[in-house]
């Protein structure tokens, strides 16, 4: 069992810097696949984008997806409702901080944890205290 | 009521009219953008709708009206890059599913596809009229419309009515706190300052008058 995750950012350098931090702690053992950056190269998101990131990995176990601000959401939703059924219902979008949650929730994956285990661990990590609070 | 209002060549007119409309004000979208977002609102819909023009236009030969729609509403979801790609692309997705496969509208029709793509904003925004949103200009020109074809006005009053309701609704944007979106990061601050999406969405609406009416 390995849920995947997919992390949609306005910016590809946000994106290629979360998966140097998430890829740090995984090593390869869950798979992990971003979206960045508009068409041309520009600050934004992209329906079609986060399609391709969420074929890259595509698994029974499901993929998990966390987003940034504004429209990476809506984007999100828009490539969600178009898959395919089945893969729509193994397929989630979860209310994260994308750096707490993307890193939380790779290493729950990487302990082999379900679908909803792995969500809720990206929730949580809204409330982790940073300042010892 | 009975007559065409939307046909599938005055349909491509309204795009390549739209097309022309938001690359023309994309300066000034984009400096409203400034004022309350993140400067780019002008830049995302002029990239879309250029791919809209060579992906979508410049292929639509023999196709039916609903098809052209729903490929203006997937193009715009992967190359506006900002809000305005999923809330648009699900505003043209859902006006191309309300008049799948017809090469033909009447009033009744189109109303019903302005409809069904104004709800497509409002449930992909979860945004109320009021929050200083495209919802602005939209609902207004919806309600204009319907209630200027239900006091039996032709139809090309009917629009113009829609299209001076869409464009005050934006102006009516001005005094709102900015609920939705970037700009409601500004709360107060939001204030005084026109919404870009109402405003690009009464250009929308303008040149749709424009060919139906
Ligand atoms: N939830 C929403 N519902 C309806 N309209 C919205 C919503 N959020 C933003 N908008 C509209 O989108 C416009 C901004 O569009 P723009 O193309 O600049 O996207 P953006 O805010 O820069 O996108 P992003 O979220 O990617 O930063 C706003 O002026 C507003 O009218
Ligand atoms: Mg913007």
């Amino acid at each position: 069992m390995t849920v995947s995750l997919v992390v949609v950012s306005h910016s590809r350098r946000l994106a290629e810097g979360l998966a140097e931090l998430v890829e740090q702690v995984v090593q390869g053992r869950v798979r992990v696949a971003f979206s960045g950056g508009a068409e041309d190269g520009r600050l934004g998101t992209s329906a079609a984008d986060i399609r391709r990131a969420l074929d890259e990995v595509d698994g029974p176990d499901g993929v998990l997806v966390l987003m940034d601000l504004g429209s990476a959401v809506m984007s999100a939703e828009v490539a969600l409702e178009e898959l395919p059924e089945e893969r729509r219902r193994r397929t989630r979008l979860v209310d994260a901080p994308v750096v707490e949650g993307a890193v939380a929730a790779a290493v729950e994956a990487s302990l082999g944890s379900e679908l909803d285990a792995v969500a809720r661990v990206a929730e949580q990590a809204r409330s982790q205290p940073k300042l010892g609070g | 009521m009975g007559g065409i209002v939307l046909d599938c060549e005055r349909n491509l007119r309204w795009l390549e009219r739209l097309a022309g409309l938001l690359a023309e004000q994309a300066g000034p979208l984009t400096e409203l953008d400034a004022a309350i977002g993140d400067a780019d609102h002008g830049i995302n819909m002029e990239r879309g709708f250029n791919a809209v023009k060579e992906r979508v236009l410049a292929q639509a030969a023999g196709k039916d009206l609903g098809t052209v729609l729903k490929q203006v509403g997937t193009t715009l979801v992967s190359t506006v890059g900002g809000a305005g790609g999923p809330l648009y692309g699900t505003f043209f997705l859902r006006m191309g599913q309300s008049a799948d496969g017809k090469s033909e509208l009447d009033a009744r029709e189109l109303r019903d596809a302005l409809a069904a793509g104004v709800e497509g904003v409002r449930q992909r925004g979860r945004a109320q009229p009021g929050e200083k949103t495209m919802l602005d200009a939209l609902v207004p020109a919806l309600e204009a419309l319907d209630a200027a074809l239900a006091a039996g006005s032709d139809n090309r009053a009917a629009w113009e009515a829609a299209a001076r309701a869409a464009e005050e609704g934006s102006r009516a944007t001005v005094p709102m706190l900015a609920r939705k979106g970037r700009a409601s990061y500004l709360g107060e601050r939001s204030i005084g300052h026109q919404d870009p999406g109402a405003t690009s969405s009464a250009l929308l609406i303008r040149s749709l008058a424009e060919v139906v009416g």
